[in-house]
Formats: C-alpha cells, structure tokens, sequence
C-alpha cells in the first residue's frame, strides 16, 4: 500500500517527538532542557502544519500559528527570562539515577503502544500509531515530573505533557474544535504565569526552588 | 430566552471578577463580592424555575445544555457560593485584623472568588466535553493562588501540590477527552458538534466501545483526582487545611461535586456505547476505596481543617459509589447526598473557620470548651458534626440510609464495608469533636462579630431535607435520576 507522503512526515515527526521526549528525560541542565522544550514546540507546530495542509481544515492552520507562538517563542522565552532572574542553572539531582530512568521510559512507550493498539487497528492506516506515541510522550512527561527535583524542571515537564496531548488532539484526531484548542492554549498561558508567581513565592520562602523542602505537610 | 438568563448567570460572576479586580482593595469590596454571589444566585433560581417548568433546553447555538441534573448543582453552587460569600466577609476582616492578611491579598482573593463562580458555573452548563475541561482547568487556575494566600511554606507547599497533582489529573481527563473525540468524530464528523454532549448522548450506543473504555479510564481517573477519590486524594486534605476557610468550604461543597458531574456525564455515554456496567463498577471501586482509606486516616488527624478534608473524601467516595451502582434510588440518593453534603460541610468549614480564629490553632489538641465562649459558634460546630455523621432527623441520614439499603439489595457484598467504614468514621469524628465542643475553654474575644447565619441557614436546611422533602423537591430529584440512568 502506498502511504501518501505527508503520512510518511506526520510519522517522522511524531518519531521525533518520542526521540525528544526521551532526551528531555536524560537532560540534566536546565538551559538545554527549556531548549529541547522550545524545539519538541517547533515540531509540534510543523506536524499541526502538515495535517492542516493535507486534510486542509483551515483551523488547523491557526493552532499551529498559535503553537508556534505560544510554545516555541512565548513560553521558552518567559522561561528563560524567570531561570536568568532566579539564577538557576543546574539540575544535577534526580531522584532516580538516568539510566534506570530510560529503562522505565522504555517500559511506558512499550505499555503505551499496548495499550493503543485496539485503538490503532480502528485508525484507517493513517494514523495508525500516532495515538499510541502520544500516549508514550505523556507518560515519559509524567516520569519526569515525579523524577525531578527542581520545581522549573516540573514545570517543564508540566508543559511538555500538554505537548503530548496537543500532538494527540491535532495528529490522531486531526484537530479538535477551535473553541477548544483556544481554551486549552489560554489555559496553558496563565498556567505558566501562576508557575512564575509561585517561582518567585518558593524562593522568598524557602531560599531555594529545591521541592524536597516542600514535603513536610503530613498526616500527624 | 433561556440566552438571556444563562447569559445573565454567567456574565454577573464574570462581571464582578472583573470588576473587583479593578476596586477590589477598597473598603466596600467585601458588600460588592457579596453582591455579586447574590446576584448569581438569584439568576440561578430563575434560571431553575425556567427549567422545571420547561424540561432541557440548549443555548446559544447547542453551546450550553441545560437539563434538570446540572440546573439543580446550577443552584447549590450559586447558593452556597453566595452564603460563604456573607461568611468571608467578617472572616476575611478578623484576618485581616489579626495582621495575618494584606489589603493587596484580599484584592486577589475578591476578584479569584467570583472568577472561580464563574469557572464552575462554565463547567456545569456547557454541552462541550472539551469546554468542560478548559473550564475545570481554569477552575483550579483561579483557586491555586487562593490555597497559598498566607504564603506560609505550608501553604506553598499544599499550592504547589494542589497545583502539579491537579496539574496532572486534568492533563489524563484531556486524553480521555481527546479519545472520546476520537470515537465520536467517526460518527458525527469532523469539527464543533463532535464534542457536544446532547449529539454525543443520542449516537451513544454506536460509538466505539474499546475507545469509550480507555477514555473513560482517562476520564476518571482525570476528574477523580478532582472529586478527591484514592489514590489521587493527596493534594486535597493539605488545600483545604492551609488555604483560607471560605476557599476550604467552596473546594469541599462545590469543586468536588462539579469535577463529580463531569464523570457522571461521561458514565452516561460509557454505560451507553458499553451496554455493560464497566464504567459502573470502576465509579464503585474507587468509590468503597475512598471510603475506606478515609475514615481510617480520619484517627491520625490533629489539625481540625485536615480532618473535615478527610471526612469530604469519605463522602465524595460514597456518592461516587451511589452514582456507580446507578439505578432510579441509588442516583436519587447520590444527589440528594451531594446536595446535604455540601450545604452540612460549608457549614462545619464556617463554625471552624470562627472557632480557629478565636482560639488561635487549627490544632485540636489546642481547642476546647467552645460552648463556654460562644454558644453559637460551638452549637454550630456540634449540631454540623451530627450532621455530617449521619444522624437522624438530618438529611444525610436519609441519603446514607437510601445508598445503604440500595447496595444491601443489589450489592449485599459491599454493605458491611460501608457500614464499618462510616462506623469508624463516627467514631473518630465525634471521639475528637466532642472535647472541642464541651470541656474547659480557651479561646478569646473576635474584633469583629462572626456571621453564624449561613451556618444555621445551611444546617435548617439539611435538617428539613431530612424531616420533610417538599414533592417538588423530590420529583425534581427524580427528573434528574431519570435523565442518568
């Protein structure tokens, strides 16, 4: 069967968008973390870009717009800004040393491709795998988040996790209504400045963006 | 004319958001956010008589749905909002007085107030499953700066919680979301109406049942961590104990029960393109397990607040698990349980809320005796307590009686776990009260007087639930039970 070209692309970019997700993983300096959020938005945006010019649905064209400008530019940005004010630049610590870490990351793409199988035989060959990477780049989020220690590196885990589901609302479903892509953009956007309030309240109060501060509320 | 009055519903708790970020640091701020929740309120009860006398209606172009079942949470959560409204009002003034509380905090709690009102009366009536998440998300949004309002570690530390474990919850229910799409888009086609719930709910029994399973997993497990339900409860008892009482008593009385309408307006289209009970015994599961895990950490508890956040965990499991078992009773039941929970547990927040500012602790070990030093504020607090414990004549007496009996009948199994679970929950809860109640006291004079009637307000009203339920109450119930399944 031939698979038309832009299928092939979709594929391609969603194979980079696990190959990214994978990297943030390993990464250990913030810097090159907020850059390989900044470029897994970028591809993102171009695979948006893809879908809305093979199945041409117009919207689609204003989400990848928006991609690009929210989490390519705005978001990186902002991020690099608050990392310059606060002065942090390492996250050495991670819970959970980075080769266990990749073991389990290859675990969840393994479980997630399971679990989207019956999904994917349902897909008409096109997308066919593309929920199940989705599903993959989610989790490999959420394991970041629980494996990290600094609270700007949960953030950026917080946003790639969204990227995640972006992928799968505009890739494997081929875009949701507008209404709910502009709700869900607006919301990511003032997410990402009540995180930068919070910054800078963590560091007025605990002199440190360390979370392993941050675990002393108990049950006794 | 139903776009008129939805309109008015949801543009005064907008407006007044808005409106008190611009004059909410001026001495009137606390009249004008009262105000505006009455306004709300009554725009909901017109809004309610609307729908009764007509049945569901859609508006603004099929946008919003509104049928007898969100009407009703419509006006519990616009009634409750406003009367914790009156109660913040002296509330926030003594923490102010006590130097614990900025004009410029008090500004942004004012103007998040209304724009949490306005989130969560979003999220009840929009007929767009996606919509329903950017409204839950946005809910949480307005409430995480009000969790760490004292800006104490342990308040940050529970915002931040509330805020990276919600975070994540929600970012589950938007893959569920997103599958649910998915199945839908194959039957209804690309674009707007593939999300609506009223086109969703008539095609239901052909939408694809292996994706509604996963996404219904995504779904609950998504808004569960909202509804509180184990595993995913952590952020809640720490929320509701460091965050200012009136945000303690809209979280408990009102967030949970939207999140909850969320998973029931996804059960119905589960239960509809399954034709099995799957999505009914996942709601069961979880529901028992909160149950459990709840009343048994309900002993370790010191801290007054952290103990009713447990005992809101207990209940929000228990009335998942009524809407799990499903059926015209258990439904009935579930609804009129959410209804006396939230109005009982605004109340014990309110009295507590009073009663830790007299006595300067929210360790239980610190408060006693508050009968000798107010009456009111320690009857309150008693009469709420029994209330909530599900004593006869109170309204939630009747529910548990009903979500109890119902499960001996069709799941005899889970009776005697329900019954040791809210035994043990009896006996923490009142174990610990009881001493606060009564005994020596300790506490002082407030600089300015409590406002103790929408305790007493709220507490009449679970106790005529509980003696009398007016027909059309009861029928209206019933509607809505009907409209479930």
């Amino acid at each position: 069967m031939q698979i038309p070209l832009s299928l092939q692309f979709i594929n391609l970019l969603a194979a980079l968008l696990l190959l990214i997700a994978f990297a943030m993983l390993t990464q250990r300096r913030i810097l090159s973390l907020i850059n390989l959020f900044a470029l897994q938005g970028f591809v993102l945006a171009i695979s948006t870009f893809v879908v809305a010019y093979s199945t041409s649905q117009h919207h689609l064209y204003y989400s990848a717009g928006l991609t690009l400008l929210l989490k390519v530019l705005l978001l990186p940005w902002l991020l690099h800004r608050l990392i310059r004010k606060l002065n942090v630049r390492w996250d050495v610590e991670t819970m959970i040393n980075i080769p266990t870490t990749m073991l389990v990351g290859i675990a969840l793409v393994i479980f997630s491709f399971n679990l989207a199988a019956p999904i994917s035989q349902l897909a008409e060959g096109i997308t066919r795998g593309l929920i199940g990477i989705a599903l993959a780049s989610v989790l490999l989020s959420l394991l970041m988040m629980l494996t990290r220690r600094k609270a700007v590196s949960q953030v950026v885990a917080f946003l790639s996790l969204e990227n995640g589901l972006f992928f799968a609302a505009t890739s494997a479903t081929q875009g949701m209504p507008l209404v709910v892509e502009l709700g869900i953009a607006l919301d990511v956007l003032v997410a990402t400045f009540i995180f930068g309030i919070f910054f800078f309240q963590i560091r007025e109060t605990f002199d440190s963006l360390d979370i392993t501060h941050m675990e002393k509320l108990k049950d006794d | 004319m139903i776009d008129s009055q939805l309109l008015a519903l949801l543009l005064i708790p907008l407006s007044g958001g808005l409106l008190l970020a611009v004059f909410g640091s001026r001495s009137w701020a606390a009249e004008l956010n009262s105000l505006m929740s009455f306004g709300t309120f009554v725009a909901s009860v017109v809004l309610t008589m609307r729908i009764i006398d007509s049945g569901p209606q859609v508006a603004f172009g099929e946008e919003f749905f509104i049928d007898q079942f969100n009407v009703f949470l419509v006006a519990l959560t616009a009634f409750v909002a406003f009367t914790t409204s009156l109660f913040s009002r002296p509330y926030m003034r003594i923490e102010q007085h006590h130097g614990k509380l900025s004009t410029g905090m008090l500004h942004l709690y004012y103007s998040m107030y209304q724009m949490f009102t306005f989130a969560m009366l979003v999220a009840l009536t929009t007929n767009n499953m996606g919509i329903v998440w950017v409204a839950m998300e946005a809910a949480t949004l307005t409430t995480v700066l009000l969790v760490s309002l004292y800006r104490t570690p342990a308040s940050l530390e529970a915002a931040w919680k509330y805020f990276i474990l919600c975070g994540v919850g929600i970012a589950l229910a938007l893959f569920g979301t997103i599958l649910l799409y998915f199945a839908a888009e194959r039957l209804l086609g690309e674009g707007g109406t593939a999300l609506l719930w009223t086109h969703l709910n008539q095609v239901k029994s052909g939408l694809e049942p292996t994706v509604l399973k996963l996404a219904f997993v995504f779904l609950l497990v998504g808004y569960g961590t909202k509804v509180g339900l184990v595993p995913l409860h952590s952020w809640l008892p720490d929320a509701h104990a460091e965050g200012p009482t009136p945000v303690s008593a809209v979280l408990s009385g009102l967030l949970l029960n939207v999140a909850l309408c969320a998973v029931v307006r996804s059960k119905v289209l589960v239960d509809g393109s399954l034709g099995t009970h799957f999505a009914g015994n996942l709601m069961m599961g979880f529901g028992l397990l909160s149950v459990v895990v709840a009343s048994l950490s309900l002993f370790r508890q010191k801290d007054i607040k952290r103990m009713f956040a447990y005992s809101s965990i207990e209940h929000m499991g228990l009335i998942t698990f009524a809407f799990g078992m499903g059926g015209p009773v258990a439904t009935f039941a579930g609804l009129l349980h959410m209804t006396v929970h939230s109005l009982t547990k605004s109340a014990i927040f309110f009295a507590v809320g009073h009663a830790v500012q007299k006595v300067g602790t929210q360790q239980m070990e610190n408060i006693r005796g508050l009968l000798q030093v107010s009456p009111t504020v320690g009857w309150g607090l008693a009469i709420g307590t029994f209330a909530i414990l599900g004593m006869p004549p109170f309204g939630v007496f009747s529910s548990e009686f009903l979500i109890i009996t119902t499960a001996m009948h069709e799941y005899p199994w889970a009776t005697p776990i329900l019954l040791i679970a809210l035994g043990i929950a009896f006996a923490a809860i009142f174990g610990k009260i009881q001493p606060v109640v009564f005994g020596e006291t300790t506490a002082k004079r407030l600089p300015h007087p409590p406002a103790l009637i929408p305790v007493f307000a709220h507490l009449l009203l679970v106790l005529m639930l509980g003696l009398y339920m007016p027909p059309y109450l009861a029928d209206w119930y019933r509607q809505a039970a009907a409209l479930l399944g």
